[in-house]
């Protein structure tokens, strides 16, 4: 007989805090790294009278991550107190959405690996249930007897986006998480670093034999801190519950916790009571009423999506996938690219440097909190788009070109300036080219010999002297076309 | 007339974290069925066709502009805590989730 093949169902919950000046509910300063509970007020505090005020950008940013993901956007919605006691949360309530959510629907674009890098993989949508707006809460730090909170977190504006249940494999998991992340970015709603806790992210993993309709058990994954975190802590239940089935097991519906450095997750203590959250309309806060007028109007602030981008690169300028792979996640760099490429010929090399050399220089430029963003460097388009020009006219060598980049982006000059400094313009003057063809064919005689006698790769060594008699500047293809010539005198 | 409503009281002060003596939970729970029972006359209206409502006023749309404001120092903002450590409230250790 043979053994039950089982497949996992996964259901993401992601919290993301929309990048607003104030707060949610009150007009305090919203931040991270200030000091502990210096972003806080009464409203943040819950103090008694404090009442709450909508945050218009906090629902401009709402309904525009809704528009991007292909939402219906709620004309009506409104605000719940979700009520619970824990610290983090003075009032003991939090002001969510629970009936009437901003956003409805909607899907998420994710590729999947190709076959190499160098291909595009497969792209599917994964569909959203719903995405509700609703306010962070405080930060607790535990320690051996007490724990500490902190405040400054409380009140954020925090999205929850939803997806059904209609994750396959832990690579689909990242690949979500990671266009998730790409398109807010792009948008400008969240920088979503995960280490920062500007992402965040619970997974809801249960598997079932393949061909079951009903899905199994469900259990909640906590404390995926990273994109791999996720990934990883996935793929560890999705093994930890095939196999508690295959030998006969069941499983409980429970909240289990990842633990990143031992890579296992582990049942959280069991609630003495199961969560009753007497959600209902809180009085103090007016419903938003949504017209088409507004959505069109956030509608056209909408940037190109980044998978959109990067077909219409394949398209538009012929790149290679594997140019487009580094380039199109991040749209300041696109931005960089296409400011070159209104200002040279080739874009396929524009690309090249773009993502070979300038995102080698900008790692190195940069610290441990990364390389070095690209609005503080001094290259500009400009001084890529001369680069690859002075290259097509063949007034330099590509060998050049590489070899003056750094310094370019070190110091902000123009190219053609410091090809002109150096002397390093390309030496295409056929009558000094062939005196020191001549020379080298005659400091050079094994090399000759060698090249006669039909060894075709001796002719390189003497390129090599003759691109070291003129350091370099020597246009390689005249150099070849004189010395077959006077070789085969 | 309908049988007299009551209510799981010690559910109730449970989820809201009050301890109630057995004399507090008999009279509570006289109380509190008493509201409930004007409840069931409320729900005796007729309300066919009337749309479900949080709020008396028909206002809706109270926001303010996205401008930031300084808050409380971390001292004030800790003037009523119980106990304090590294500019933050000190509470008992509960890991819930």
């Amino acid at each position: 007989m043979s053994e039950i093949q089982y497949e996992a169902v996964i259901g993401l919950e992601v919290h993301v805090q929309a990048e607003t000046r104030s707060k949610m509910f009150t007009r305090v300063a919203r931040g991270f790294g200030e000091p502990p509970n210096t972003l806080t007020d009464p409203v943040v505090l819950g103090l008694p009278g404090a009442l709450p005020v909508m945050n218009l950008e906090a629902i401009e940013k709402s309904i525009k991550v809704g528009l991007l993901l292909g939402c219906e956007i709620a004309r009506v919605c409104k605000w719940d107190r979700k009520n619970y006691f824990y610290p983090d949360m003075p009032k003991n309530y939090q002001i969510s959405q629970y009936d009437q959510p901003i956003c409805l629907g909607g899907e998420v674009e994710i590729e999947l690996e190709g076959e190499t890098r160098a291909v595009m993989g497969p792209h599917r949508k994964v569909k959203l249930t719903r995405i509700h707006l609703e306010e962070d809460v405080g930060k607790l730090t535990h320690y051996e007897n007490d724990s500490l909170v902190d405040y400054n977190r409380a009140g954020s504006p925090l999205l929850e986006i939803v997806s059904e249940p209609d994750l396959f494999s832990p690579d689909e998991v990242f690949a979500y998480l990671t266009s998730l992340r790409n398109s807010l970015v792009y948008a400008g709603i969240s920088d979503c670093d995960m280490e920062k806790g500007q992402m965040r992210c619970d997974a809801n993993v249960s598997v079932r034999p393949v061909g079951q309709k009903e899905l199994g058990t469900k259990v909640e994954l906590k404390n995926l801190n990273t994109i791999s975190g996720v990934r990883n802590g996935v793929e560890y239940e999705i093994q930890r519950q095939t196999s508690v089935l295959r030998e006969g097991g069941s499983l409980t519906q429970e909240t289990r916790r990842w633990n990143p450095d031992q890579r296992y997750t582990t049942a959280m203590r069991s609630k003495e009571m199961a969560h009753d959250y007497r959600y209902f309309p809180d009085p103090d806060l007016m419903p938003v009423k949504i017209d088409d007028a507004w959505i069109e109007r956030i509608r056209e602030e909408i940037p190109e999506m980044p998978f959109d981008k990067q077909r219409r690169f394949i398209e538009q300028y012929g790149l290679p996938y594997s140019s487009t792979s580094p380039l199109c996640p991040d749209k300041e760099l696109c931005d960089f690219f296409e400011a070159t490429v209104a200002r040279c010929k080739d874009p396929k090399k524009a690309a090249n440097w773009i993502v070979n050399d300038l995102l080698r220089e900008l790692s190195s430029a940069g610290d441990e909190e990364g390389p070095m963003p690209l609005g503080n460097a001094k290259m500009t388009p400009a001084h890529v788009a001369e680069l690859v020009n002075l290259v097509e006219e063949g007034s330099i060598s590509s060998n050049i070109a590489k070899e003056i980049f750094p310094e370019t982006f070190a110091t902000g000059k123009m190219p053609a300036q410091i090809v002109d400094e150096k002397g390093l313009k390309q030496t295409s003057d056929t009558g000094e080219l062939e005196t020191i063809c001549s020379q080298v064919i005659t400091d050079q005689p094994k090399a000759v010999e060698e090249f006669k006698g039909g060894k075709e790769n001796a002719i390189n060594a003497l390129k090599g002297q003759v691109m070291k008699a003129t350091r370099g500047q020597a246009n390689p293809k005249l150099v070849d076309e004189i010395l077959r010539e006077l070789l085969s005198q | 007339m309908k049988e007299p409503q009551t209510m799981d009281v010690e559910y109730a002060a449970n989820l809201a974290r009050i301890d109630l003596t057995v004399e507090e939970k008999k009279k509570f729970n006289g109380q509190l069925g008493d509201i409930l029972q004007y409840f069931e006359k409320l729900k005796a209206v007729d309300v066919e066709g009337v749309e479900p409502m949080a709020h008396a006023f028909p206002r809706h749309n109270v926001w303010d502009e996205d401008e930031s404001r300084a808050g409380f120092s971390a001292e004030e903002a800790l003037s009523n805590a119980p106990a304090k450590r590294k500019d933050q409230v000190v509470v008992p250790k509960v890991i819930e989730e």
